[in-house]
């Protein structure tokens, strides 16, 4: 599914093959494009152009490379998960450690390589929008390291339910700026983001943090996340000496999805399946699986599936998991979705939580919630394919910070032991004096989307 | 200054449009034309669609219909606080349509205003087609630029409606090209590189975009928006372009609760200043 052969460069980097997509106005097909007020379009078009140059740069590949491994602490090592496979019908299941990255997710990948794009274009500002927090604590972690001065927008609830990372963000050295507009969620982060870019492109470079937004951010953002499935491609067929049968991850956006794709989309006898948030489930309305439940529209400055109304306004998404709660996606999930290359499926918040006590205590790994939807799908799918499947799981981050949620969703008092245990009761529901499913709040979690 | 309002008539872009006919009627005048923002559905529809109604009988000739949308990324404050609430009262494009028939019937150019989720999820031929029935001149599209416009300027084409695109302080000369190309009626100058919202001075730039739109496409006229809130600053803005464009200091007037009076008043005032 890919034409262009790798490109030697003159150092010894090798760059992977891009797929063919998407074209040079960034279409990939009918999505994406560029929907945004033309005061901003110099200012992608200045990002384009430089990032065009400085992918094949070999001096920025060098500089990009070395971050990655001294201070992310990449590769991240594949493990693989057999007293949690257990319950995946005998397949077995690997799992690709972004959890293990520095800052916790995958979200580092690509702000390193955006943060060393603005000090190119000689800007000393940066901003960014973020939900649970995450994509925030890697942007204020960039620009700490790299002397750039840095504004996060955060939904105003989201800063009072995530206090934990807005710290983080803060002892980092960056502004957070509380959003009151609109819902006053992730979404309306990413408008007035837009808005202070509007206001002050000169001196000011957007980190955008998924797959979303206009030309050339999805592109972008994709060749930085890439490098997840790489690097699990490789080791998988240096381990197993064959390619897995799946290679699954969690959507909102959509970055760590098309990170950990991007290598297998050629490989035509490897499922790609993203488990997108379906909260209450998707027939109740509560959710955020936008690609099973949504329609294709504008949203953000491109063309992509979106939740919205009969009137085109962007309808609330809900989730568990504060890093899915996003009512759009990527284009390229939507375009990987309708010419099948890609099947997206929902995972609700009980099943997602499930998953996420299960590896706790079958392996001793604590996932984000959001990576939780992903190993909900696995042990699905598993059963699905039966007995020698291999699938390949991206833990998109740690779930250090999902603690309270999980302990509220879980009925864990301070004192109180309970064991919610391996092999849990699938139907099992929040007891008594917990907060329940509609009412859950979203931790600061790790591995979130946006 | 421009070309004249007869060399403007002979320009392809503008043949057969109402909003330039009306902006080179202004011009007879020796005046810019005034052109008023007010978004359908607040504080209701029907205090919306009379505010509108007033802001003609105060002077103004073109009237921005906008269309509540729930992202409004080009919007600041004032006016993000006016359509919040008409989209959760679910004001759709039918509602704009009503006010699109009132506005015309009040004796001006009714053009609406509309990010383009809504317009692509009413359809856009059927919206085209909705609204020069409902006797609109045409629309303006913030967040689309001509480059993803095919279908809409087909649509408007086929309707003989107007299409309004923007330009900025920071487009390039070829695209200041491009852009003015696809317009029919009038380019819109945003005066500043920002959102909408009032603003103690309208600034340099403002002058200077209009210079370098005329030169990159002479006839077309050109109306400057972003930060006009007083008949100063509207008789500022009227020295060097074809239209001034008002909408934060409109729908303040209805936030802080002076309903059609306040809006009739205000351009009584705008419409003064529009006059050397």
């Amino acid at each position: 599914m890919t034409t262009t052969s790798p490109t030697t460069q003159p150092g010894e980097r090798v760059l992977p093959a891009r797929p063919d997509w998407p074209d040079a106005t960034g279409h990939f097909g009918i999505f994406g494009g560029r929907f945004v007020p033309e005061a901003l379009i110099a200012a992608l078009d200045e990002l384009t152009e430089a990032y065009e140059a400085m992918r094949v740069d070999p001096a920025f590949l060098a500089e990009f490379d070395r971050l990655q491994r001294d201070y992310t602490g990449r590769p991240s090592p594949v493990t693989e998960v057999p007293r949690f496979a257990e319950h995946a019908g005998g397949a077995r299941i690997l799992l690709k450690r972004e959890d293990l990255n520095h800052t916790g997710s995958h979200k580092i990948n690509n702000v390193l390589g955006q943060a060393l794009l603005t000090k190119r274009i000689g800007k000393q500002r940066v901003i960014a929008e973020t939900g649970a927090g995450q994509h925030g604590v890697a942007t204020a972690t960039a620009a700490a390291l790299m002397g750039l001065s840095c504004t996060v927008y955060m939904g105003e609830e989201d800063t009072r339910r995530q206090a934990l990372n807005v710290a983080r963000m803060r002892l980092l050295g960056a502004e957070v700026i509380p959003v009151t507009t609109g819902s006053r969620t992730l979404k309306d982060a990413i408008n007035e983001a837009f808005r202070d870019w509007v206001t002050n492109v000169e001196t000011t470079n957007y980190v955008f943090g998924t797959v979303a937004g206009p030309h050339p951010f999805p592109a972008m953002v994709r060749d930085f996340q890439r490098v997840i499935g790489d690097e699990a491609r490789e080791q998988v067929l240096e381990r197993e000496g064959r390619l897995p049968d799946a290679v699954l991850a969690c959507v909102g956006g959509g970055s760590n999805a098309i990170g950990i794709f991007t290598a297998f989309v050629p490989d035509d006898g490897v499922r790609l399946v993203g488990l997108e948030a379906g909260g209450d489930g998707v027939d109740t309305g509560r959710h955020a699986a936008t690609i099973t439940g949504g329609t294709p529209g504008v949203l953000h400055g491109a063309r992509s599936y979106l939740l919205q109304d009969d009137n085109g306004q962007t309808t609330e998404s809900h989730s568990i998991s504060a890093g899915l709660d996003y009512p759009g996606v990527g284009p390229e999930h939507s375009y990987l979705h309708d010419i099948g290359r890609a099947e997206y499926r929902p995972v609700t918040d009980a099943e997602a939580m499930e998953a996420f006590a299960l590896l706790c205590r079958t392996e001793g790994i604590i996932p984000a919630i959001e990576s939780a939807h992903a190993l909900a799908g696995a042990l699905v799918l598993g059963r699905e394919l039966g007995p020698d499947a291999l699938l390949l799981v991206n833990l998109s981050g740690r779930g250090d910070k999902d603690v309270e949620t999980a302990s509220r969703w879980f009925g864990l008092g301070d004192r109180e032991e309970v064991d919610p245990g391996p092999g849990l009761d699938t139907d099992q529901q929040p007891t008594d004096g917990a907060v329940t499913q509609g009412d859950a709040v979203a931790g600061p979690a790790a591995g979130d989307e946006l | 200054m421009a070309a004249s309002a007869g060399e403007r008539g002979e320009r392809a872009g503008s043949r057969g449009s109402r909003l330039a006919d009306r902006i080179a009627a202004a011009r007879t005048e020796d005046r810019a034309a005034l052109i008023a923002y007010l978004p359908v559905g607040y504080p209701t529809v029907e205090e919306s669609i009379a505010a509108m109604v007033a802001a003609v009988e105060g002077g103004a000739d073109i009237v921005e219909i906008g269309v509540p949308y729930s992202d409004p990324g080009m919007d600041g404050p004032v006016i993000q606080e006016a359509v919040d609430a008409a989209v959760r009262a679910g004001v759709g494009i039918r509602d704009v349509l009503r006010a699109v028939a009132a506005v015309a019937g009040a004796g001006a150019v009714p053009v609406v205003m509309s990010y383009w989720n809504p317009i692509e999820r009413y359809g856009v031929e059927r919206f085209a087609a909705d609204l020069a029935a409902a006797g609109g001149a045409g629309a303006i599209t913030p967040d689309l630029i001509p480059d993803e416009a095919a279908d809409w300027i087909a649509a408007a084409e086929g309707h003989d409606l107007d299409r309004v695109f923007l330009v900025a302080p920071s487009s390039t000369d070829a695209r200041l090209r491009s852009t003015t190309a696809a317009c029919r009626g009038f380019v819109y100058a945003a005066s500043t590189m920002g959102v909408t919202g009032t603003r103690a001075t309208v600034g340099d730039a403002a002058e200077e975009l209009v210079r370098r739109t005329r030169e990159a496409a002479p006839g077309l006229p050109v109306c400057v928006g972003l930060g006009v809130s007083n008949g100063d600053q509207a008789a500022e803005v009227a020295s060097f372009a074809d239209g001034v464009i008002v909408g934060s200091a409109y729908v303040r007037e209805l936030i802080e609760g002076r309903g059609a009076d306040g809006v009739r008043a205000l351009s009584q005032d705008l419409a003064k200043g529009v006059r050397p």
